[in-house]
């Protein structure tokens, strides 16, 4: 085994060079945990996505409306265990710029459907029910406004209008839910369908789409074509996705934000490995004489490889650490703000970016320290001793 | 014959440069008792320092045998060759050659770290080195904070840690003045005679090398007093 304390006193010998190599290798996990949060942030809500959940929505266009009658046909085919409907409301808190999603629910059948994703207290639940004006916010949401049960909230919409000309819905919070991890996205409120469709002026018995799930995710692409078959030719023709598919669509409108990420990210470390790299190899360069010296004393030519490759992953840990520490608090200090967890919901650095980063920290201290490690233990002692 | 610690038979040693060889040794003999004390003496290029790196298993013999003992270390792999330096062999060089990062303790007990010492173990080995070599104060200090002298002394320590059959001194007062090679001769004199170490050491100084108890002459590759090496 190498003496750390030989490892690190090589590691400190030179402070400025190894202050530049630091915060370089700094930076770019910096960048990584940032933007590999940001892009989990975007991406979480496909990770709640049950593979067995499905979304039915208009064949023109996720914005145009379905009939209502939709719901209780599909509820009636084989192999469908639940279904469910929901309504686009986006919603403001009066007096607020801040944007936020709203949904306009059933209130009996939403939160089955969705049992995987959000955690809500049966009593509240029940009462939120009950409530024709109850409405059920997010954790994140109620933090963002210090909202608590029993608060009356007028909640306009950027949409809708109401019958007597108000865009004004007053909502009374009968529930708080929480995602059931930390990824889950719980920046928006669900309100009833009733309540929205009876008191709007778009017209009434309209939905925006409709969310099932079935009995075993094996016959998903059975009742996709079922369904879409039933309302083939129909006024309301429908396309149905799985709701994983379906987020990921969404996430198009952004452009491809895991390429964009990826491109950063790989741009930062292939300069790393050439800035580490090459300073490795200076530094192993510039202590041939020493080396020899090592060798000549009985260190192991495999002595002398764990040597400068511990060095180097030690490097790499060190400036990997200390820029995931940063971002840690950079991205926790983004989340802070309401208008950024409305954009990336469950923004986050997760134990995975953690732990991917890791595994490239590692992976760099060996790119960059192979090479000088292998010319080290290759070192011949009588040139190396002459070398001065 | 038994007595020998080395016994150097048809050594033959060659560089290539370019295309060309050059022969170093050709058939050269030795042989070397335990508890000597022997200089090697001769012009620049006679040989001397690849004699004593062959000695101390940095450098091989293109053919021939070089036993330690009764063992060829000629016929050694690298790895074979590095622990047997680590368990039999001490350097001292004309530079010193100290880490510099390191304190004069921690200089010291790099051998160690290549035994399976406890910290402890290592330290009370360390404090007797360098009591041995009269630097126990100077223990905390760094290369850079000590002088020539003193710097060569940690060096006979960090030789001397690991309790070696030979110390090899490659010119080991050639960067020194008159006073202080005295005193470093007078350690090495005292390594000799009272641990019975078997010290090898080049050099071209003769006031230096009068306290050898032989002088090997080198020019060529050959031993220019063909008794001396017998």
């Amino acid at each position: 085994m190498i003496n750390l304390y030989l490892i690190v006193k090589n590691l400190t010998r030179d402070k400025p060079h190894l202050l530049l190599n630091t915060f370089a290798i700094l930076v770019a996990f910096f960048l990584f945990g940032v933007l590999g949060s940001v892009n989990k942030a975007l991406h979480a809500g496909l990770e709640p996505s049950e593979n067995n959940r499905l979304i039915v929505f208009n064949k023109i266009s996720f914005t145009q409306p379905l009939p209502l009658g939709h719901v209780e046909k599909i509820r009636a085919l084989d192999g469908v265990k639940l279904a469910t409907h929901a309504n686009w409301f986006g919603a403001y808190a009066q007096g607020s710029q801040t944007y936020f999603a709203g949904f306009a629910v059933d209130p009996e059948t939403y939160l089955e459907v969705h049992a995987d994703s959000f955690l809500v207290d049966t009593t509240q639940k029940r009462a939120w029910q009950r409530n024709r004006q109850g409405v059920l916010i997010g954790e994140k949401l109620a933090q963002t406004f210090a909202w608590n049960i029993g608060d009356r909230i007028p909640i306009s919409s950027n949409i809708f209008y109401k019958a007597d000309g108000s865009q004004v819905w007053d909502m009374v919070v009968e529930g708080i839910f929480t995602g059931t991890d930390l990824q889950t996205d719980t920046n928006f409120l669900l309100f009833h369908y009733q309540y929205f469709i009876e008191t709007q002026t778009f017209g009434s018995d309209w939905i925006g789409w409709v969310v099932l799930t079935t009995v075993d995710p094996a016959l998903n692409e059975d009742i996709i074509n079922k369904i879409d078959d039933q309302f083939a030719n129909s006024f309301y023709e429908t396309e149905t996705t799985s709701e994983r598919q379906f987020n990921k669509a969404f996430l198009q409108q952004f452009g491809n934000i895991g390429f964009i990420v990826t491109s950063v990210v790989a741009a930062a470390f292939f300069t790393l490995l050439l800035i580490v790299g090459n300073s490795m190899a200076l530094a192993v360069r510039e202590r041939t004489q020493e080396i020899a010296v090592y060798k000549t004393l009985g260190f192991s030519a495999q002595k002398i490889f764990s040597l400068v490759l511990s060095e180097s992953v030690l490097l790499a840990a060190l400036g990997g650490f200390a820029g995931l520490a940063l971002a840690h608090m950079f991205v926790g200090g983004m989340s802070q703000s309401p208008q950024i967890r409305a954009i990336f919901p469950g923004l986050s650095l997760s134990r995975s970016i953690f732990l991917q980063a890791v595994f490239y920290m590692i992976a760099l201290g060996f790119i960059t320290g192979f090479v000088p490690a292998y010319r080290a233990m290759q070192l011949n002692i009588v040139n190396g001793l002459t070398r001065r | 014959m038994n007595d020998d610690l080395f016994r150097l038979h048809n050594v033959h040693k060659e560089f290539s440069r370019g295309k060309q060889k050059i022969t170093i040794f050709d058939n050269l003999c030795l042989h070397i008792k335990r508890g000597e004390f022997i200089t090697i003496m001769g012009p620049s290029g006679s040989g001397k320092t690849t004699l004593l790196n062959m000695l101390g298993g940095i450098d091989k013999p293109t053919h021939g045998q070089l036993f330690f003992q009764h063992t060829d270390i000629a016929q050694f792999s690298e790895s074979q060759l590095a622990k047997w330096r680590a368990d039999h062999v001490g350097f001292i060089f004309q530079f010193y050659n100290l880490m510099p990062m390191l304190s004069a303790e921690r200089n010291v007990e790099l051998p160690l770290l290549l035994k399976n010492l406890s910290r402890a173990e290592r330290k009370k080995r360390v404090n007797a080195a360098l009591t041995l070599v009269g630097l126990q104060e100077r223990a905390k200090h760094y290369p850079r904070e000590l002088s020539g002298g003193q710097q060569q002394r940690v060096a006979i320590a960090r030789a001397i840690v690991t309790d070696p059959d030979i110390v090899l001194c490659d010119e080991p007062t050639g960067d020194l003045d008159r006073t202080t090679a005295t005193q470093i001769m007078e350690m090495l004199q005292t390594l000799n005679r009272e641990f019975n170490k078997t010290i090898i050491m080049v050099t071209h100084d003769p006031e230096v090398a009068k306290y050898s108890s032989r002088q090997l002459h080198l020019d060529k590759g050959i031993f220019t007093d063909l008794e001396t090496a017998a």
